[in-house]
């Protein structure tokens, strides 16, 4: 298993037991808030169980379909434009919860995606398709335009950012 | 039979990734309920008004640690407009609640690593602010605030 595989899986087990020991602490003080709070986690997570299905179901096809090379090709190091596009278009066009999204960016990565193209994924996804009627509604049809074209544009612009200073403080 | 091998390796990656992410998935959303019952949406509009930068730095601030929908963001982001906060402010808000993850950051560490998230996180709180700023110039420049 390679070290990144391991010192995930094993930091995702103790960040669950240390979140868990804060129910704990915080429930011998304030047992109400714990009940409140669990209430609250059932409600998602009923919420959140069809969208892991969804997530289980892409990083299969993404482990199934996706090799390394096609990976690097379209969200690699030299993939240009096309990369820029299929980020911000995949970003604009993701559904669901960010967490979610994670686990796929995280394979993707090991395959060879971007780090810039990661970040831009991640910052395009401000732009939610499914909501701008409601930001229309509460903001104006001109203003959302206008927050949707600078987001995009920082989502480029963060992407690099994000990749040159990773990549300074790596070499 | 290649064919069937490759589809069995697959479904066998696939299994050991969802495994390691479903602690980290599990723990978030504890932390998430946690934190959101803990603090609840009790920001009013009295917190600003304290000036466009100091309210933006405000708003970007809310909209980092909140965690939610984001369509939550535009209902308080509309109070606060008819509260009299300025909309600067508010698009920061709103523009950070989507971009800035302070409690999805232990997840965004395990799975992306600890620099990535940190930076990313560092950047798309300034690129919010400067979104804010930019959006509402643009929109006085053209006469249509």
């Amino acid at each position: 298993m390679p070290k990144q595989q391991v010192k995930s899986s094993r930091g995702g087990w103790l960040f669950l037991a240390l979140t868990l020991l804060a129910y704990m602490l915080l429930g011998l003080s304030n047992p109400e808030v714990i009940v409140k709070a669990l209430t609250f986690f059932t409600h998602v997570m009923a919420q959140v169980l069809p969208m892991l299905g969804l997530v289980f179901l892409l990083l299969f096809i993404a482990n199934l379909l996706l090799e390394p090379k096609r990976i690097k090709r379209y969200l690699g190091k030299e993939s240009g434009i096309k990369g820029w596009v299929t980020a911000v278009l995949g970003g604009i066009l993701s559904v669901g919860a960010i967490y979610a999204w994670y686990a796929m960016l995280s394979e993707l990565k090991k395959k060879g995606m971007r780090t810039a193209l990661i970040a831009t994924f991640l910052y395009s996804r401000a732009v939610k398709l499914p909501l701008l009627p409601l930001m229309v509604h509460y903001f104006g049809a001109i203003y959302t335009l206008v927050l949707c074209l600078y987001l995009i544009i920082f989502s480029v612009v963060s992407g690099i950012l994000v990749e040159k200073l990773t990549k300074q403080k790596t070499e | 039979m290649q064919a069937n091998d490759h589809i069995k390796d697959s479904l066998r990656k696939t299994i050991k990734t969802f495994f390691n992410v479903l602690p980290i998935i599990v723990g978030m959303l504890l932390l998430t309920s946690l934190l959101v019952t803990v603090f609840p949406e009790q920001i009013s509009a009295g917190l600003f008004g304290n000036g466009d930068i100091l309210d933006t730095l405000l708003g970007a601030s809310i909209g980092s640690i909140a965690a939610g929908h984001p369509l939550a963001s535009y209902l308080l982001g509309g109070e606060l407009l008819g509260g009299g906060v300025s909309l600067i402010a508010v698009t920061a808000l709103v523009v950070t609640w989507v971009t800035v993850g302070i409690v999805q950051l232990p997840a965004e560490s395990l799975l992306l690593g600890t620099r990535f998230a940190v930076y990313r996180n560092i950047i798309s709180f300034i690129a919010a602010i400067s979104i804010a700023f930019l959006t509402v110039y643009t929109l006085r420049f053209f006469g249509l605030n």
